[in-house]
């Protein structure tokens, strides 16, 4: 079993974050400590599109990253003197976007002469909870979220093997294109999650796909259709019983993403589960994963829903891991748009 | 215009498969259609066309806007719906992708205003009754008219 090491001293890193919607930069003890954890929200209204559409383009990362690093420094009480290291987002994302954060990790790293480590953005969400908690290895981890729904085997930091994955639409992206379909605002998986508090789960029973099929694989592009199909059929659905419909769509999701995380608890025999990403704030989801646990006698470790969705303060988690055992990168670190987390291992043997 | 129909969501991925077989280099097609017409299920297909490695799941980009695949060429799968025009896809960059060595397969290619390149394969999928859609396919140049006249000669 991998540990984390304890370590003589506490290393003060700063990351930073750019990889999508967001720009965020956070100062961190030891890979642990919050200082400080700034998320520029780019969420920008735009009624025209029948929503919000956030801007995703480099140009918005560049205007606001100055601003959320300042603040991260500012907000922990440190000064660029003080910081150690710098760890930034290196993947997987727009390459674009990447770039803005890349850029500034190089030059901070570069002028104050600290070492620079890049990091996988979802490796960054699945250690997110050691900021609140320490978790043993191995564990399963369930990383859920606008753009992932996956399955994975964690051994240690860098030590990961995907179990399963959605085979089209992320449980994330469900949640907001089911929300569109029945007139709510974005995030709309949010306002699901509230419309199902005074819902009946059971009054309409959506399809659960792939629930049976011995995979650990998960789609949810046939639900969305369901829901399609069912809101022409029964156009109040969307009116007065819009709750009972937000509450069996959602249970409809939590119950496909609670039956193959425990299938794969039952296949590897690990006995901890970690749940992360966006969709790890929702309320449903976070009920159903912990009667599960309840049930079977499994450690769940959660993080509190602003570590859940995205943030920089879970990219030094690894970050500060990378750089105690000496695993940094050079000036030469470029942006990896695509990023499988099984092929980190290789770092640790210093091959990347 | 070519028009066909499909009975079910495996004849939607053959149809996208046939489709990808004969594209190359620098090849944009656009796809249309409403939330769960088929584009995901269309773009499996051209992606297996282009010998993507059938265990990669072809996965939607709607939250990354950009899905790259390797297989006989690259295949670049975009959804643009997050983006707000044609500055925003020249900020990130994405016409190195659209004349480039790959392939590129985008929904809500509307976005791209002007900036949408000269040949393009439209293909839109609409429902029909169940798992039935009607595809319909139409080229704007002379290339993508001679790719749709062999898609209709494939079948």
């Amino acid at each position: 079993m991998l540990r984390l090491a304890a370590r003589q001293t506490a290393m003060l890193v700063l990351a930073i974050e750019s990889s999508c919607d967001e720009t965020a930069a956070a100062v961190v003890r030891d890979g642990r400590s919050i200082l400080s954890n700034i998320v520029s929200s780019q969420i920008s209204v735009h009624a025209e599109y029948g929503g919000v559409v956030p801007e995703i383009a480099s140009r918005k990362h560049l205007e606001a990253v100055a601003t959320v690093v300042t603040t991260a420094l500012d907000e922990a009480g440190v000064g660029l003197d003080d910081i150690e290291g710098v760890a930034v987002t290196q993947g997987p994302g727009l390459a674009g976007a990447l770039l803005v954060g890349i850029s500034v990790a190089k030059g901070l790293s570069f002028g104050r002469g600290v070492p620079l480590v890049g990091v996988n953005h979802i490796e960054g969400h699945l250690l997110a909870v050691f900021l609140e908690q320490p978790v043993e290895f191995p564990f399963i981890a369930l990383a859920v979220s606008g753009g992932h729904s996956h399955l994975y085997r964690v051994d240690g930091v860098g030590r990961y093997r995907t179990l399963g994955q959605t085979v089209d639409d992320a449980a994330g992206e469900a949640f907001d294109k089911v929300g569109k379909l029945i007139g709510l605002p974005y995030p709309a998986g949010v306002a699901i999650d509230r419309l199902a508090v005074s819902g009946n789960p059971q009054a309409i029973r959506f399809p659960r796909p792939l629930m049976h099929d011995g995979t650990f694989n998960f789609s949810f592009s046939g639900l969305k259709t369901a829901v399609l199909t069912h809101v022409r059929n029964h156009p109040e659905a969307a009116g007065a019983g819009i709750n009972d419909l937000a509450a069996s769509f959602q249970s409809a999701v939590c119950e496909v993403l609670t039956h193959k995380t425990a299938a794969a608890i039952e296949a590897t025999g690990i006995r901890r589960l970690v749940v992360a990403g966006g969709v790890a704030c929702n309320s449903g989801l976070r009920q159903s994963m912990r009667q599960l646990c309840d049930a079977r006698g499994i450690e769940l470790s959660l993080a509190s829903p602003p570590l859940c969705s995205d943030n920089a303060a879970m990219i030094a988690v690894p970050g500060d891991y990378y750089l105690e055992n000496g695993v940094a990168s050079g000036f030469d670190l470029d942006a990896l748009p695509v990023w499988p987390l099984d092929q980190l291992a290789a770092r640790l043997q210093g091959e990347r | 215009m070519v028009v066909v129909e499909t009975s079910s969501a495996e004849a939607t991925v053959q149809l996208g498969l046939r489709l990808g077989r004969l594209l190359g280099p620098g090849d944009f097609v656009a796809l249309f259609g409403e939330l769960g017409a088929g584009k995901t299920q269309f773009a499996k297909g051209i992606a297996a066309g282009l010998a993507v490695d059938p265990a990669t799941p072809v996965t939607s980009p709607t939250y990354t806007i950009l899905n790259v695949y390797q297989g006989r060429l690259p295949l670049y799968h975009f959804d643009l719906y997050r983006l707000q025009g044609a500055e925003e896809s020249a900020a990130l960059g994405f016409e190195e992708y659209f004349y480039g060595k790959g392939v590129c397969v985008v929904e809500w290619s509307e976005r791209l205003e002007d900036e949408l390149p000269e040949e393009v394969i439209s293909v839109t999928l609409a429902h029909l009754e169940h798992d039935s859609r009607r595809v319909a396919f139409e080229g704007s140049g002379p290339r993508t008219r001679e790719i749709i006249e062999a898609l209709r000669g494939s079948g």
